[in-house]
Parts: structure tokens; sequence; C-alpha cells
């Protein structure tokens, strides 16, 4: 287990991550441990300036400058890792690779399967190196069977995983989800993934490793579909369904996306069980709500569109955060469809929680990212510093921690390994 | 081989909110005891049951996410049920609850005087808006916080007059779940050199809201709103479609259409090789694309040249769907080099055949039905001690006796406890 001076107080600061993840299903993953002090090094392609990961370099920017260090999406991904290039297509940049394994207790990277092996670096050279090391693989289908070869993005896993049919609304082609859940998602197993083997090792001094496919870990979030497939052969591809405002699993009525008063304007009403039903009719208080036939579950699930049509003519009228409250305070389940702005810049609740930290990048500046959903009561996680720039700690990675001089390190540079 | 959780001991107090981070827990080889109500946890009443006959012991919802664990009853509002708790709570390395913030401690199961006692213990608390939010109190449901934490603004079709979609499947509490383990293994690394347990909050609204990819950095970074569009990623500016039915009615999705010249190359053997040169007479643009450099996605719109050729690509991959079934037109369009994704319905994954050399789907013994079930296999695939599907959801006390065997009570103590309604 290797040590970071004067950083022992930080829940991971023992782990070192030889880092090769990117775009946001690898790098989300070790954006997590490094938020807890681990020490991540990413390793990026001199050659290439780091462009394998799509992001390093595009829009967002704060300002009018560009280049391959100002991407606002890269360093919302990249924030407290440590950045290194190194050019593995020389026999040098190899050998150093070899001596940053044989000091590291993880190996992570999201290429396609296969290309660690082609690079000199797959499982069985990486264990050689160092025989108790963590190697984290993370691909579209992982690295056998046969779809091993073919390569997924985000709404792709999403696609094959049968995500995006489950977002949808009956008689409509699937809408899917408007972001990589995926990416985001596939980051969480992959960052389990770490932890759970660094947990197995810590008790049994064993390495391994493990081959993540996230179109798998996808497809495990659908699960009573599946079970309502295998056991009672009822596919959710039939007419009517899906239809994802609605919950079936548990039955609610009304349950749904209603329209609110203005431009593009909506409110979520969930009523759980006849309380909330009847607590959602003091506040509506229309004809409807008073219905005999509406009064049990049983009776609003039988007449669920016309339930729908009633409540969206009482909310069409009506201002959607203001009717949210309502009926929030009567103790019915109920949300405005948050904007970005809404959420981010208006919900005491976020910034309560520091979900937006501002961190201090080399070449942005001041810049704010995603926090992090949790509190650790002792040690919690910390964002100050932004992403890398290409090569920022080339000096400290290869100095300090392997030991080359400066005159070495600037030849290296001269001759293109870093 | 065991899971790489083997050893770990966690208590779980049924919830909807923990239900799932406890299925994790318990496939990776932590033995979960799963503690619920003498009625049976909420959970039980939650549909598809099997054969649609509604039965605490037939909700697939509970089947689904209780797998691997054990199951005990106890009521935690009875005389002696809290004090029975804490006597779990002393064995256990880390506590999963969902309460709303304020129940347990009024039981007399406080969080922060049980970590005070027990100094090892890890206590993970999953809540709608955090322990001590400004609206720890309010209601909640996986819908209401997807649309307030920010997911639902970006999914939905580009008619606006459409309502947003939630995307199925509880994924708001399944990304809450996420965060509760990966949280909690930390905070087991640290005990490993620490020796201190401590308390994990985890905030569900708050995880919705840093689960938005773009929506949220494009107000943070430039102060733009990203707008939602059909099958792809919601954006500030308009982007061009990338899902399209094939010739069975299906759709799929059509990734980011070719950039690179070997990409064009690919896409006009594949008109060429299903004779669609006639009904395709822009294929001359596929060769433009052939012969020119890679595409500068920043040139479409501004370059007609480059945006024609783009677009010839996207009409390309159109015409070949249209053509085609939708997973003879995935895979043929993959093994082509071209990135492309079949939308399957969650039933379809168990039966393609990639999930299925891979030991996806597992068959888990049903004892109660005389048969195995099928179910979604594991998340992560670990080599040395893999995950797994020990065994099917615990039926309501079923090990009662042996886990309260381990605090010591007998058959006797068991069957007063049963009479004072408290397991």
């Amino acid at each position: 287990v290797s040590t970071t001076p004067g950083s022992d107080a930080r829940a991971l600061s023992h782990v070192r991550i030889c880092d090769f993840t990117g775009q946001l299903a690898g790098a989300g993953a070790t954006r997590y441990l490094a938020a807890f002090g681990a020490q991540v090094i990413r390793i990026e392609d001199p050659v290439r300036q780091g462009r394998w990961d799509i992001l390093r370099g595009t829009s967002p920017f704060v300002d009018e400058r560009r280049g391959i260090d100002l991407g606002g999406a890269f360093n919302n991904h990249n924030v407290e890792k440590l950045g290194i290039t190194l050019n593995l297509k020389t026999a040098r940049g190899r050998e150093l690779l070899e001596r940053l394994v044989r000091v590291s207790d993880v190996v992570t990277e999201n290429f396609a399967s296969g290309v660690m092996d082609r690079l000199g670096f797959g499982w069985e050279r990486l264990r050689e190196l160092r025989p108790d090391v963590i190697y984290v693989s993370n691909s579209g289908f992982g690295a056998s069977g046969p779809y091993r070869r073919f390569k997924t993005w985000g709404p792709i896993v999403q696609a094959i995983s049968g995500l995006t049919f489950t977002a949808g609304l009956p008689d409509q082609e699937p809408a899917g989800w408007g972001f990589s859940y995926m990416d985001h998602t596939g980051g969480s197993y992959m960052a389990m993934a770490v932890l759970m083997a660094l947990y197995h090792r810590a008790r049994t001094g064993e390495g391994q490793w493990v081959d993540m496919s996230c179109t798998e870990a996808g497809a495990t979030l659908n699960g009573p579909a599946m079970l309502d497939w295998t056991v009672n052969h009822r596919p959710m591809r039939r007419p009517g369904s899906p239809h994802a405002n609605r919950n079936a699993w548990p039955a609610m009525a009304p349950h749904g996306i209603y329209p609110a008063r203005g431009d593009d304007r909506w409110l979520a009403i969930a009523c759980r069980d006849d309380a909330d039903w009847g607590a959602l009719g003091r506040v509506v208080a229309r004809p409807f709500t008073g219905e005999a036939r509406f009064a049990d579950l049983a009776g609003r699930l039988a007449a669920e569109d016309e339930l729908d049509d009633a409540l969206a003519a009482w909310t069409r009228e009506r201002d959607a955060a203001a009717t949210a409250r309502a009926l929030v305070e009567a103790g019915v389940p109920a949300a405005s469809v948050a904007r970005p702005e809404e959420r981010i810049e208006h919900d005491p609740n976020t910034s309560a929680w520091g979900l937006w930290p501002e961190v201090e990048h080399t070449a942005i500046g001041r810049v704010r990212v995603d926090g992090l959903p949790v509190h650790l009561s002792r040690t919690d996680w910390e964002m100050k510093r932004g992403a890398p720039c290409l090569g920022e700690h080339n000096a400290q990675v290869f100095g300090d921690l392997l030991g080359l001089a400066p005159e070495e390190i600037d030849a290296l540079r001269a001759e293109g390994v870093i | 081989m065991s899971g790489p959780l083997d050893g770990l001991r966690v208590l779980e107090l049924a919830h909807e909110r923990t239900a799932f981070a406890g299925k994790l827990l318990a496939d990776a080889g932590a033995d979960v005891v799963l503690v619920e109500p003498p009625a049976g946890a909420a959970q039980r009443t939650h549909a598809p049951f099997v054969d649609d006959r509604p039965d605490p012991e037939r909700s697939l919802s509970f089947w689904h996410y209780n797998t691997s664990k054990r199951g005990i009853t106890l009521d935690l509002a009875a005389p002696r049920g809290a004090s029975l708790a804490g006597d779990l709570i002393a064995r256990a390395d880390v506590v999963l609850e969902g309460e709303t913030p304020g129940r347990l401690a009024a039981l007399g199961l406080d969080a922060e005087a049980l970590l005070a006692r027990h100094a090892r213990l890890v206590w993970v608390s999953v809540t709608p808006f955090g322990r001590s939010a400004p609206r720890a109190a309010e209601p909640a449901t996986d819908l209401t916080l997807l649309a307030g934490g920010g997911p639902v603004w970006s999914c939905g079709y580009d008619d606006h007059t459409l309502p947003p979609v939630r995307g199925g499947g509880n994924q708001g509490l399944h990304t809450g779940a996420h965060h509760a383990v990966m949280a909690l293994l930390i905070a087991l690394l640290e005990r490993e050199r620490s020796g201190r347990g401590q308390l994990v909050d985890v905030n569900v609204h708050a995880a919705c809201n840093v689960t938005t990819e773009m929506a949220s950095y494009e107000w943070l970074v430039a102060r733009a709103t990203v707008q939602r569009q059909t099958g792809r990623h919601a954006t500030v500016m308009r982007t061009s479609s990338s899902q399209t039915r094939c010739a069975d009615g299906r759709h799929v999705n059509t990734g980011v259409p070719p950039r690179r010249p070997e990409e064009f190359g690919r896409l006009h053997r594949w008109v060429r090789d299903l004779g669609l040169e006639a009904e395709y007479p822009e294929a001359f643009l596929l060769e433009m694309g052939m012969r020119r450099e890679h595409i500068d996605l920043t040139q479409i719109g501004q370059d007609p040249e480059v945006t024609a050729i783009f677009g010839a690509g996207r009409d390309a991959i159109v015409l070949i769907a249209s053509k085609l079934p939708a997973v003879e037109f995935f895979r043929e369009a993959q093994t082509r080099g071209l990135p492309v994704g079949v939308i399957y319905a969650p039933e379809e994954v168990l039966d393609d055949p990639h999930f299925v050399a891979r030991g996806f789907p597992v068959e888990v013994e049903h004892e109660d039905l005389g048969r195995s079930v099928t179910y979604p296999g594991t998340p992560i695939r670990f080599l040395g001690s893999p995950m797994r599907i020990a065994r099917r959801a615990p039926r309501l006390g079923e090990h009662n006796v042996e886990v309260y065997a381990e605090l010591g009570l007998g058959a006797r103590d068991l069957a007063t406890l049963r009479g004072e309604g408290v397991v």
C-alpha cells in the first residue's frame, strides 16, 4: 500500500490508481475516488494531446478562450486527479509505465476491449508487474462473448440494456434518456468494482481482474420487468407499454407529469395511497376529486386516462413551483420539473448540501462542478483542484514518485516520451 | 470462490430506498440481514406478482431486490424491539436504513448515539433530501425526485407539447443506492486503517442532481440551458435525429454518423453490398467522405460540403436501417465497424446470444414453485471473487431462528416474542 506524505487523513489516501479512463463512464469512477483522497494518476497520450478523451478541449467553455486544457466537461469529470503524459509507442514510455504499475494499487481503463492487450499491458502483464494489482476494465460488452469487439457510447449502452425502451410514452417511439445515464452509472459501477476489489485485497492479499461490461450493468436496472417476463411471460413490448410517467410497480394513481402554466412548464405528482389522494383532493377541490369511483386505487387505475385529464385541466392553469409546494405541504409527493438554473441556483437543498463546489483549475480559473450526494461524518470528500492540464503533474509523478532527476524529465520531454 | 465482500455483516432495515444497495452488497457476498416488520416490508405489496396473484411471498419486485439476503421480522416500535435491534446492530459492520430522519431516534435507535457506542460501526442513511436538509421531512417518490432533481428536464420528445419523460424502473432510487454502496465501501476501507466507523448520509435528490451530464455543467460553466429531444441528448443547440425505425418496426440508435474516411468507406461498401445504389443517388457524397480528412463536427452547418457529406452518412444509415430488421441491422453495422445500438425491451436482453454467452441470465432455485426462475445476473464481473445471486429472496421471517440464535435466543424465547408481536 502506497502512502502520500501529509494526506493520511483522507479516506482513500492510501490508494494509488494508474488511470487510463476517459469520457464519463470511466473518468466518473476515478473522480469519485479522487474526491476521497485516492491518488489518481491520469495517463494521456502526448502525441494526440489526450484527445482520445473527446471531452478534452471541447465545450462548454467559461469564456471565449479555446484550447486542449479549457474544456468544461473534462474539468468536471477529472477534478482532484493528477495528469501525466506518456507515449506508450516508445520503449522508454512503456518502461516508465511498468514502473508506475509496480507502485499502483489499481489500474483502470475504459478503452474498447482488447486495447490494453495490444498496448502490451493486458491482465497477464499487469499481474507480472505487480502480483496483487487490481485491474478494472470497463467496456461496452466486456472482454468475452460475441459482441466483445462492438463499440458503444452511453446512448448505445442504454439502447441495448433496455433503458431507452422503458423511457417512453404510449404510441410514441422511445424517448430514451436525454443524457448518458449509463456513463454516470457505468462510472458508479466501475468505482464499486475498484472499492470491492480493494476490500477483498485487504482481507486476502489478492488482486484480480474485473471485466466490467456497461451493458450488463445497465441490464440489471430493469429487474422486475425481466422477472415479469421470465415468470409471467408478460413482455414490456406490448400495446400501451411502456407508460413511463405512470407507476405500476407499485401501482399509484394519479401518477404523472402534468402541464403547468407558462412555456414548457411541468409538474410531477404521485399519490402513493388513498390518504395522498384525499390530501390532493383537499388542495385541488374540484368535483372530480370527490367522485366515489375515484375513492380507491382500483377505481382510479380503472379510469386513469380520465383522471389524468381532469387533473391536467387543473394543473394547466397553475404555477408549477407554487402548486408543487402546496401539494407537498399537504403531504403529497410533488415537484416541478426543475430546469438546471432552478435546481442549481435556487434550491436551498442543493446549496445547503454544498452540491456545487468551486474548484481552481490551473488554466480555466475558478469554476463550479458537480459535487457528491453523500457526506461522511469523519472523512468526507473534497473538491478543490480542477482537472489537470495536459502533463501538468509530470514533474511531480516522474520526479517525486518515480525518482527521475529534472534533467531526465527534460530529456523525456525532448524525446517525445512525455 | 467467495464474493468480494465475504465476511461483511450488514443489517438492513427494509425500505425501498435501501433494497437495491442491500442486494448489491448481498450478491457481492456480504451477510445482509433484512429486518422487516412482522407484517412484512412494504415492498412485498409491490407488483408484479407471480401469476398476478397479490401475496407477500409472490412479489417479483421484492424477489428481485432482496436476493442473497437473510430475512428476519422485528417490530422496531414494540417494547423490546429497539433493544433487540440494538443487539443486532452491535454485531453488524454496517447498518443500512432509509427511514425518514428522526423516526429511528424517536424509537431509541439514534444513529449518533449508536455510533458513539460502537466505534467500528458504519451507519448508512439513505433519505430523499439528506438527514439535516431544509426539506428533510418532505414526501417524495422516484418520480418526484427525478423531476425535482433534474434528470426529467432532459428527457422526452422533440415535440414539447408532450410531457417530459421519467425513465422507467425506479432509476432515481437506483442512483441513490449506487452512491450508498460507493460511500459505505469508502467508509469501510477507511476503517481498515483507522479502526473507526462513521455516519454516511446519502441524499437521493442530490444524487439525481449530479446525474444529468451536460444539463448541470452547461449551466455551471456557461449558464446555458439544454432542451430535450427525441431519443438523444438534450442540448443547447438542436442536433439531428439519432434514432430510426427498422424494417420490423423496431427502433435503433444510429450513434454518431461517420466522420472518418474509413467509416465512409465501410458505409459505402454496405450500400453497395445491399444493392441500394439506385435508391441512394447521394452515394457520391460518401465517396467524397472517403477521400477527405476526418470531419470536424464544428464545421457542420458552417461549411456546405462538410454538412452535405455528414448528412449523406446519416441518410445512408437511415436507408439501410429501413431495409433490415433491427437486430440484424445492429449486428451487421457493428461487425462492419459502425457503432449503433438496437433498442431492446428489457425482456429481449435476456435472450440475446451475447448476454447468454457471458452467463448474464442466471437460474435461481425457487423450491416454493418447484422450479428455478431466470433472473438478470450481477452487474460486475470479478474474475477472482465473483458476485453471484446466492439464493432467492427470503420468505417473511425465514431466518428468524438462525439469526436470533446468534443473539442467544432459543425457540422458547422466539415463541414468546412472537406471542408479544415483537417478531
